[in-house]
Parts: C-alpha cells; sequence; structure tokens
C-alpha cells in the first residue's frame, strides 16, 4: 500500500472515529437526531460538535508535536507531557488565572503558551544539545514535577473552596464541557503551530545523521530551536489552555505509526496529526461510556493507556531492540 | 581553491592550531596526516565551516568562507564525518537524499536527477529500499559518500573515511574518491594510515602540535626524513621486487610506496 492510501485510511478512520463522538454518550444519538425538530440535535450541536472538534484539534496537535519532538530531540520516548512541556504550559495558565495576571481566556492562553516555550529552551540549557534520551526524560521529569508542585501551591494559596478539583483539572485534562469558546481559542493556535512546524520537516530529517552533518549541511541549529519553541508553544500551550494536560498522545502515536510510514521524521508529521486526533477521539467517546455518574477524565484515561505503553517502550529499549 | 591563511585556533588556553597557511587544490586528493593530538580534525572542522578559527581565515576560491551564507556553503563544501550517528533506520535512498537540503529540492526534478547519480556511482541501487541501519560498514560508508555526492560539492571534506572500515573496503573507498577527484572535485581526507595516504593521495600536509610541518606532494612530504620525527618512529625506503620504493616503519609495517 502506498502512501497516500495509508493516509486515506487514517483520514477515514478519524472521519469515523468523529461520527462516533458526535453519537456515543450517556445518551446514544443517532445521526439523523440532527433532523429538525429532533430535540436530541441539541445535544449534538450545541455539546458534542464543539468537543469533538476540540478533541480532533487538541489530538490533532499534540500526536504532532510528539511526532516533531521525537525527530528533534532524536528520542524516541519524547512527548510534550513526558518531557515537562505541558507541565509549565499548565503553570502558565494556572498563573494567569491565580495570580490575577489578566482574566481573559486569550491571556490564559497566552500565559501557558510562555510556559510551553519556556519548557522546551529550559530542556535544551538542562539536557544540553547532544543529551541522550534519557537525560531529556530526567530533565522533563524534573520540570514536571516542579511545575505540577507550583500548580497545586498556586492553586491551594489563592482564596479557592475548589482547590482539590482545581488542581486536578489542570493536571489531568478534559474535553468535559468544552465548547465553541475553547475551540475558538485552541484551533488558531494548533493550526499556526502545525504550519509553522511544516516548514521544519526537513530540518528534523537532517538531524538524523547527527548535528555536526546537519550543521555541514547549512541547517541552522538556533533558528531550528527557535521555531520549534514557537510551534511547540501554540500548539501545546494552545491545546493545555483549553484542556489541561493530556499526556502521552504525542508518545503513542508516531511509535505504532513507525513501522507503517517509515522512521524519516517529515514523513511521520502528517500521519501523527491524524493518529493524534483518531486517539483522542476514540478515547474521548470511551471516557463518556464509563459506568457512573460522571465520566472518566480524558487524562487519566490517556495515562492508563499510555503509562503501560511508555513501560513496555522502556522494556524494548532495555533489550536493545529500540 | 580552497585556502588557509594563518589560520590559528585555541581552545582553553592552549593552541590547537597555529599559523597553518596552505593551498588545497581541486581535482586533487589531498591527505592530512600527522600524530593523535596534531590538529588534523580541527584543521577540517575550520576548512567545512564548522568551527569559526580564532585568527586567521580560510578562502574558498579568493573569498572568505565565514562571509558566505550556511546554505551557500554547504552547497559547495561537503562533509563525510568519520563516523555520523544514524538517528532513525530510514531508507537507503532517503538518506542518500539528505544531501540535497542545502539545494532545497530532494522531492524536485534536479535533485532526484542528482540523487539517483550518487547512487549509481557507488553502485547503491540494488540498496535504495533497503534501511541503512541493516547495511554493513562498507556498505554504509557508500552510501554516507553518496550522501555527500547527492549535493554535488565543489569539495568533499573527510574525517579518517577509513576509520571503521577493513582494508578491502579501504582500497575500494580511495579508489572511489580518487575517480571524483578526477572529475574536478577537490578531496582532502585526514588519514590515520600512511600507506594509503601514500598510495591514493596526490599531495600531503603533515601536522604536528597544532603546527604544519610539510605541504606539498606526497612523494616530497611522506619521507623517512619527515615522518620520522613527527611520529617518534624510524621509518626507511626499501627496494620491493618490481623495483618500487616502499616507506615502512622500523616496526617492519609498509607505509607506502613510490615511483623509483
Amino acid at each position: 500500500m502506498n502512501r497516500m492510501a495509508k493516509i486515506a485510511l487514517l483520514v477515514l478512520g478519524v472521519a469515523l472515529a468523529f461520527v462516533l463522538a458526535l453519537i456515543a454518550g450517556k445518551v446514544w444519538v443517532p445521526l439523523w437526531g440532527l433532523a429538525a425538530g429532533d430535540p436530541r440535535g441539541v445535544i449534538m450541536m450545541e455539546l458534542r460538535l464543539p468537543r469533538a472538534l476540540l478533541g480532533l484539534t487538541i489530538g490533532a496537535g499534540l500526536g504532532l508535536s510528539g511526532a516533531a519532538l521525537q525527530g528533534y530531540t532524536r528520542n524516541p520516548l519524547a512527548d510534550p507531557a513526558i518531557l515537562g512541556i505541558s507541565a509549565l504550559a499548565a503553570l502558565g495558565a494556572v498563573s494567569a488565572i491565580f495570580l490575577g495576571l489578566g482574566a481573559s481566556t486569550g491571556s490564559v492562553a497566552v500565559c501557558a503558551m510562555a510556559g510551553a516555550a519556556l519548557a522546551v529552551l529550559l530542556l535544551g540549557a538542562l539536557a544540553g544539545r547532544s543529551a541522550s534520551a534519557v537525560a531529556f526524560v530526567l530533565a522533563g521529569t524534573v520540570l514536571s514535577s516542579l511545575a505540577g508542585a507550583l500548580i497545586a501551591l498556586l492553586i491551594t494559596l489563592a482564596p479557592n473552596p475548589f482547590a482539590t478539583s482545581e488542581i486536578m483539572s489542570w493536571l489531568m485534562g478534559a474535553l468535559t464541557d468544552r465548547g465553541w469558546l475553547e475551540l475558538e481559542i485552541a484551533l488558531p493556535l494548533v493550526l499556526a503551530g502545525a504550519l509553522l512546524m511544516r516548514t521544519q520537516a526537513r530540518a528534523l530529517d537532517v538531524l538524523t545523521l547527527g548535528e555536526s552533518v546537519a550543521r555541514s549541511l547549512g541547517l541552522d541549529l538556533r533558528r531550528l530551536q527557535g521555531v520549534m519553541a514557537l510551534a511547540i508553544a501554540l500548539i501545546v500551550g494552545g491545546s493545555v489552555a483549553v484542556t489541561g494536560i493530556v499526556g502521552f498522545v504525542g508518545l503513542i502515536v508516531p511509535h505504532l505509526l513507525r513501522p507503517w510510514f517509515g522512521e524519516e521524521p517529515s514523513r511521520l508529521l502528517l500521519p501523527s496529526a491524524l493518529g493524534g486526533a483518531l486517539l483522542v477521539l476514540v478515547a474521548d467517546s470511551l471516557v463518556r461510556l464509563v459506568p457512573g455518574a460522571g465520566e472518566l477524565r480524558l487524562g487519566v484515561a490517556m495515562a492508563l493507556i499510555g503509562a503501560p505503553f511508555f513501560f513496555a517502550l522502556l522494556l524494548r529499549w532495555r533489550g536493545g531492540l529500540a | 581553491m580552497l585556502t588557509v591563511e594563518t589560520l590559528g585556533v585555541t581552545a582553553g588556553g592552549a593552541a590547537l592550531l597555529e599559523d597553518i597557511s596552505a593551498a588545497l587544490m581541486p581535482g586533487r586528493v589531498t591527505a592530512i596526516v600527522g600524530p593523535n593530538g596534531a590538529g588534523k580534525s580541527t584543521l577540517l572542522d575550520c576548512l567545512t565551516g564548522l568551527r569559526a578559527p580564532d585568527g586567521g581565515r580560510v578562502l574558498l576560491d579568493g573569498a572568505p568562507l565565514a562571509a558566505l551564507g550556511a546554505s551557500e556553503r554547504a552547497k559547495r563544501v561537503g562533509y563525510l564525518p568519520q563516523d555520523a550517528p544514524l538517528h532513525w533506520n530510514i531508507t537507503v535512498r532517503a538518506l542518500v537524499a539528505l544531501g540535497r537540503f542545502p539545494h532545497g529540492d530532494a522531492r524536485g526534478d534536479m535533485g532526484r536527477l542528482a540523487i539517483d547519480r550518487a547512487m549509481r556511482d557507488l553502485g547503491l541501487d540494488p540498496f535504495a529500499d533497503r534501511l541503512a541501519g541493516a547495511l554493513s560498514g562498507g556498505e554504509r560508508a557508500r552510501v554516507m559518500l553518496a550522501r555527500v555526492l547527492a549535493g554535488e560539492p565543489d569539495w568533499i571534506l573527510a574525517d579518517e573515511p577509513l576509520a571503521a572500515l577493513d582494508l578491502s573496503h579501504r582500497y575500494a573507498l580511495m579508489a572511489l574518491l580518487r575517480g571524483i577527484a578526477a572529475r574536478g572535485v577537490g578531496i582532502v581526507l585526514v588519514a590515520h594510515d600512511l600507506a594509503l595516504a601514500a598510495t591514493y593521495a596526490d599531495d600531503a600536509l603533515l601536522l604536528d602540535h597544532g603546527r604544519l610541518i610539510a605541504a606539498g606532494p606526497v612523494a616530497e612530504v611522506l619521507t623517512p626524513e619527515r615522518l620520522g620525527p613527527v611520529f617518534g618512529v624510524a621509518f626507511d625506503w626499501v627496494r620491493a621486487d618490481d623495483g618500487t620504493r616502499l616507506l615502512v616503519s622500523s616496526a617492519g609495517t609498509r607505509h607506502g610506496r613510490a615511483e623509483s
């Protein structure tokens, strides 16, 4: 099967997952519920449609940024959440809200983006430019823990009766009750980040041969770092500002797609965006089907799927197979 | 022509290169030789533009290398490192195509032609869809050279390209480089193997402790009188049965031949 056929298959998968996200939930609504006069049409148009579109957007963004980060760091364990980028974005958002840096959703997104960009630059400084995969993950762990603790501290210090649930909602993100407003914030940011990242696709390929060869081929590493930091900030900052941290999407998706599309970083970007959208749409449909009064948080679901996956990757690595 | 003028490099207070001046000719194979720590790789890094010298300058056809834009420099000077990592297991063709990065046309017509030519020249057509990570050392060396050739540079600068290869692959690679030089490309390589340098190179630069000891045709530079003091080993000529002179060190190792 050629590349276009595989991509077409992924697009079909995303379309089916999108339909699933519209009809699945505590109340199953068939597609003809959209017909005029059917009261269930309101559930689909006002609740599920924006939520599904948001799921599509952040899923695509997280899948894409995972693939790009893995290419950029030459590290198959890279993911915005594992490297602490999402946590710093969340810290940025929480700072904006609880320190009164700005009450509007726009300024929350800007602070989240600033946090994400800071994380990318800090990672570079902490792990060094030619760092090993393990050094990056360790640096990410440090950033994640610190940002998580600061988020909890800020929320606890602020006069807030719902502190515990607020902390949880940032650390374990969700699409619950998100609507058109959140989509209006996230979509342009993720789109802009994706377009920016696309311009660096070949630069990521050239890094396959290491930094010396990349430089000898005329690659400007500083510029690449700057553009990557900005693109990741737009995507991850834009996503985290409206949903909180949703981890592991960027880790899992490129790994599942590599045997299918090859390891060349540029060839994984579009498939990973599609795969990320597919994964988040399916996962967000499933969390609504868990029995009980409330629904499982998407961040919890992704961690339940992603952590064992990460563990399996580490085992494969230890065996020298990765 | 690639020229270095009073080149100097220091690191941590120590001089890695001091006052190096030399002119390298296109269409010839120039070997940079010297003992460990002589500054061979540092000189090569300056010639590729990967390292900015602390003093002096490198000129490419009369124009300062440092003044060229990164991609313009990359189009004209190709760099073949000793042992480049392969972070992702990509296909041979995808790897060779990376050589077109400075031109930005790996998927364009011009780029495809250049990639095809480089693959054909190095006999890589049967390997095109194989994964580079699964190749043997000799095959990998050819793929890496094809990557440089695909960029169609005027100069190929190679840092010990032979280090990881066994003898037969060393001879094969040197023969390939000679063939490329015959087309007018200037080849500069850091060489530990004096036998190969003496046999396959046209010119040599002999370095010791960051200083240029001698430069010129190999017959004049790679002589017992010059090599002995630099390497701290006695060298001598012996006459082979076919009448050619062989350069040998006191341990009895052959170090190449010269016409008698």
